[in-house]
Parts: structure tokens; sequence; C-alpha cells
């Protein structure tokens, strides 16, 4: 079982774990009263969640003339909030799924928490094309249905339309996946709990009972809903890309866009898994099961994709140029040094520099500058989508209609008020789950446990044999 | 609580490998086990047992298929039967423009679909509540249950000495 993993290999389960204590470690969290700590950021949540409902109902009551979008500038940090909310939720299905297909074992760490992230992220990015309709209330009218209007269907070649079926079905099979994981750890802490705990968990854990068979047959479901959700997820943000690159605006109509896109959703998302689990790991005392070597691991991905999404965004200035076309030339330069130069800044210092620290082993293994650096990602992120957005429009063909854009304190508030809604999620998520996959973790102890791999392990095998030699 | 009204004597392991030679072990006795249940996946437990492989990828592809068809069909029946629009000066039948919702659908339909069935074939589901034999399976125990309905208390000694002979830590009867 051991001989595919090489045994210098970095552990990636430390503290000598027992199967027990697996199970004790992950749990426990779930059945403790929350600490203060917890219930401080609760109520901090809560409050920003309490301001975004405030802020949708206030939109829904006057209207979307309460936000500064002008003729000119038709998308705001509404869609940008949408494209970023998005980006952030690939990084879940990316280690869960394709970490799966490709047999990368450190995924199981953080694949459950990384998961939950993509759902609560789907859920704070569907909010904004469903607000930014302004009528709410007729939201029903992006779906195909049988309607007294003929029946008038919707446009199946809108990227619009391609985008409400994407984003659907992503939402929908990742919540698949990911229950699907969590049925057996439910059964964990279910044969744990007693009492009012017991019938709860009762209801969530399905009736496991861990018979080979089905867990034969979860193994099956797992891999292939991997598979399906692999090409789900590189299309989803393709689509998300369609909606700005099936136009005729200058800086949007390329072809670059999809793998762009993509290639900025993982960074995106990597970020905010960094974000998440550095302090979930500390709060939650999962130093074992979310090891440096985990944080390693993700920085490298961060350090490719910030890099690829680099090589785009030059090889988009490149091609402005070189494409003699001068409404594309004038976008560019618009983009870098028009109104909204300081944007581009933004973007271009926090996703393309910045990244490049992770060259160093020693900076990619500092939980600080990891943290630190996951910010300025998630920052760099959504000034990309802001710049895209915002400073395309702001300068069409006509400069008669040129105009610039701020947004006002309702906009404000409902991109600050998702993010109260999505830590709200993933607070109480830590609290009734177990936040790392605790059959996986299990399932790769013997081969990746540092009382059974690892330097130190190959190091001491080492010395016996030679120890054995010399008698 | 459902119940499957068996009689089954189990031992429980405390560690996969020993339980693994445990079950070749039974088999070369020709011992028939009822059932296996571990914490997590075991390496190597298909084989051990000679379970057949799942057949649930072949639903899930046809479950896609019904999407991709439904889906693409769908879309064509409208544009070119039930309201057809140009839209940009395309041709009523603008089959590349059907490929993204088509894929999406096909993804929907074999999820959904596989998801089900696999509920539905392990006979679980939302507040179902399948009969245990141990809390601690799915926390460090690895359990091998032998069927013992309608058996002699000489056949039950066998299999007790079995359970004990192999390495289980601890062998006891229930009634689920």
């Amino acid at each position: 079982m051991s001989a595919s993993v090489s045994p210098i290999r970095e552990p990636l389960v430390t503290g000598g774990k027992t199967y027990h204590d697996i199970t004790e470690d992950i749990c426990s969290p779930t059945e403790r009263t929350p600490s203060a700590a917890w219930v401080l950021a609760f109520i901090v949540s809560v409050t920003g969640l309490a301001f975004y409902v405030f802020c949708v109902a206030w939109t829904v009551w006057n209207g979307i003339g309460t936000w500064n979008l002008n003729r000119t500038i038709g998308w705001g940090w509404d869609i940008t909030n949408f494209v970023w909310w998005v980006g952030i939720g690939h990084a879940g299905t990316l280690i869960s799924a394709i970490l799966l297909l490709f047999r990368q074992k450190w995924r199981t760490g953080v694949n459950r928490a990384a998961e939950a992230m993509t759902i609560f992220a789907v859920i704070c990015a569907g909010q904004f094309p469903l607000i930014h309709m302004g009528r709410l209330w007729l939201a029903f009218f992006i779906f195909p249905y049988p309607n007294t209007r003929g029946p008038l269907w919707v446009n199946f070649n809108s990227p619009l339309l391609w985008d409400v079926f994407a984003i659907s079905t992503y939402f929908t099979v990742s919540l698949l996946f990911w229950y699907t994981g969590l049925v057996p750890d439910f059964a964990t802490v279910r044969d744990r709990a007693k009492g009012i705990r017991r019938r709860v968990y009762n209801f969530l854990a399905f009736g496991w009972t861990g018979s080979a068979k089905h867990w034969q047959r979860w193994e099956s479901l797992s891999l292939i809903l991997a598979g399906l959700a692999t090409p789900l997820v590189l299309s989803v943000h393709t689509i998300v890309s369609f909606d700005f690159a099936t136009s005729v605006i200058p800086g949007w109509h390329t072809t670059i866009f999809p793998p762009y896109f993509v290639a900025g959703a993982i960074f995106s998302g990597f970020a905010m898994v960094q974000t998440l689990m550095l302090i979930t790991r500390k709060v939650l005392n999962l130093q074992d099961y979310i090891t440096l070597e985990h944080i390693e691991s993700m920085n490298k991905v961060i350090l490719a994709t910030g890099t690829i999404v680099g090589v785009a965004y030059l090889t988009e200035l490149f091609i402005a140029w070189y494409s003699g076309y001068i409404y594309e030339q004038f976008a560019f330069y618009n983009r870098v040094l028009g109104p909204y130069y300081w944007s581009y800044i933004g973007m271009m210092s926090c996703n393309v520099l910045s990244p490049q620290i992770f060259w160093w082993r020693k900076l990619r293994r500092s939980v600080l500058v990891t943290f630190v650096m996951s910010i300025f990602v998630n920052i760099g992120m959504w000034f990309e989508r802001f710049v895209i957005i915002a400073t395309t429009l702001a300068r069409d063909y006509l400069p008669s209609s040129w105009s610039y854009y701020t947004p006002t304190w309702v906009e404000i508030g409902l991109f600050i008020g998702t993010i109260g809604l999505f830590f709200t999620c993933f607070l109480i998520f830590t609290r009734v789950a177990p936040v790392v996959a605790i059959a996986e973790i299990k399932s790769i102890l013997k081969d990746a446990g540092d009382q059974y791999v690892g330097p130190e392990v190959a190091r001491k095998k080492a010395e016996s044999a030679t120890a054995t030699d010399t008698h | 609580m459902k119940t499957y009204n068996k009689e089954v004597l189990y031992g429980l392991y405390e560690d996969e490998q020993v339980m693994l030679k445990a079950i070749r072990e039974a088999k070369a006795q020709h011992l028939e086990i009822w059932d296996v249940f571990c914490p997590f996946p075991v390496h190597g437990l298909d084989n051990a047992l000679g379970l057949s492989e799942s057949r649930l990828h072949i639903s899930g592809f046809v479950y896609g298929a019904i999407g991709a068809l439904l889906g693409f069909g769908f879309m064509t029946w409208v544009f070119t039967r039930d309201w057809p629009i140009i839209f940009g000066g395309k041709p009523y039948f603008s089959a590349p423009a059907f490929i993204p919702i088509t894929f999406e659908l096909t993804v929907l339909f074999a999820s959904v679909g596989m998801v089900v069935t696999f509920y539905t074939i392990c006979g679980m589901g939302p507040g179902v509540l399948n009969p245990t034999l141990d809390d601690r399976i799915t926390d460090d125990k690895f359990c091998i249950a032998f069927d013992t309905t309608n058996t002699t208390g000489e056949e039950q000694d066998k299999l007790r000495s079995f359970l004990s002979g192999s390495g289980a830590a601890e062998v006891d009867s229930k009634n689920i």
C-alpha cells in the first residue's frame, strides 16, 4: 500500500495519530461549546448579513437607481462581485475533484472545508445576478418555463442564459458531492453523540453503516462525480468569461478570456482557502492535519496560477498593440493609464508581482506571509474584475457618453454584506460538520502519517538497517 | 429504525490489515461472510471479499445521455418548431450555441441521477435509520459479521473461534 509513496516524502498527518485520535481531534470542535472567538466572529458576520438583507431590501424597495450605475456603465460592483465570488468557489472543486483524479493525497486535509467554501461562495455569487435585475420578484423569467406569452422561451443562444444553467448546475453538483462526502463523517459524529444531538445526526447521516459494498459504491460515486465536476468547473468560468467575450466591447471581445478566467478563478480560490484554513487550523487545533506541507502545496498553486494570470495580462497588452486595431489599443491604453489607473496598479501588484515571493521555500512555508499574501490576492482579484468591467465600460466608442463611476453605500453594503453571509455560513459549518474529511484522512494515515513515512522514519530505518548489518 | 431480522455474530478488529487477512482466511475455509463494516474505504477489501465492480457508473452514463438528449432536443424544438426567432443572423438551428447548456444538463442529470441511485440502492436517505452493530465501527474498529440466523450452536462456536483466532479483539452477537 505504501509502496507508491516515497519514504522521504513529507508526512501529511503529524503527531503520531491513531485512527481514534483522528476521530477525536476532528469531531470534538462540533461537540464543545463555541469559544469566545467563534462567538465574536459570528456576531460580526451576522451583523454583516443583517446589513446585507437591509441593502437588498433598500434596492428592491427603491429600485436600482439607488446604485450609481449610469447609461454608460451598466455593470459595476454587482457583476464585479459576482465574478469574484464565483472565482473563489472554483478552488474547492479543483481541490476535491481535479486533485482526486490526480491522486494528490494532500487534498484530503483541506478538501472538506474548500468544498464548503465553494458552496457558500456560489451562494454569495448567485445573489448578484438576481439583485441586479432590479425586479427581483420576476427572477423566474430567466428559466424556460411554459408561460401564457406564447409560450415565449428564453434565448438559448445567450451566454447570460448559459450562465444561469452553469451556475445552478455547479451549485447542485457541488452540494451533492460535498454532502456525499460528509455522510460517513456525519455517521462518525452520530455514533459519538447522545440525546438530541444523536437524533439530529441520525437524520443527517442518512443511515450510513460503513458496509463494504456501500464504501465501494461511495468511492465509485466520488470518482465519477469528480470526473464530472472537473469539466464542469472549467465550463462554469469559461461561460462566465463568455458573458464578456461574446460581446463587441473592445477589451472584452478576446479569445483569451476562458483560460485566463479559469486560471484567475483557481488563483483567487486558493487564496481564499488559505485565508480560511490558516484561521481554522489555528482556532480548531488542526495543525496536525493541515500542515505546512499543505500550505506550501497550495502556495505553489497560487504561484503557478498567479503567473499564468500575469502572462494573460501581458498577452492582452501585446495583442492589443499587435492587432493594429485602434479601439482595442485605446481600451488597453485606457486600462493602464486612464481614469481607473489605480485599479490596474492594484491588480498588477497584488496578482502578478506579489505572488512571486513564493519562489522562496521559506516564504511558502511561513504562515504569516501566506496569510498576508492570501489577503493581497483576494483584493487583487477583485480589482481584476473591476478593471475588466468598469474601466472598459467607462470609455466606450463615443466620447460623448464617457463617464466615471463610484459606488453608493448600497453597492458597498451589498458587497460587505455577502462577506457577512459567507462567513456566517462558514462559521456554522465549522460548528456542525467535521471540518476535515475524517474517513479520507484515516485512509491515507498509513501512507502519509508521520509515524509511517517521512525523512525521520527513513533515517531511523536506515540506522536500524546498519545496526543489524554490523551485528 | 429498520430491521433486518437477523442474528449476527461479529468480531471487531483493531487494524485493517489483520481484518483483511482474516477475510482471506475465512474465504479459504469457505465461511460465508454476511458483511464487513469499516470506518473508511479499505484498499483491497473489494478483492478480498470478491465483490463485483459497482455498476453505478453505467447508470451515470445513462442519466447523462438522457440529460444531453433532453437538453439538445428541447432547444432544437423551441428554436426550429415552436417559436423560431433569428438571433444575430444565425440559423434557427444554431447547434454550436446549444452546446454549453447541453453540457450543463448532461452533468446535472448524471450527477443527480447517480446520487439518487446511490442512496436508493444502499437503502439510505434523509432520516433513515439502519441498524448498526457497534458505535465504534465509524471510529476505529473493523468488523467482520456472520449471519447466524437459523444456525446450530456448533456452527456458531466454530465461527466464534474463527473470529477470536484470526485476531478479533472483541467477539459479540446481536439481533438486528
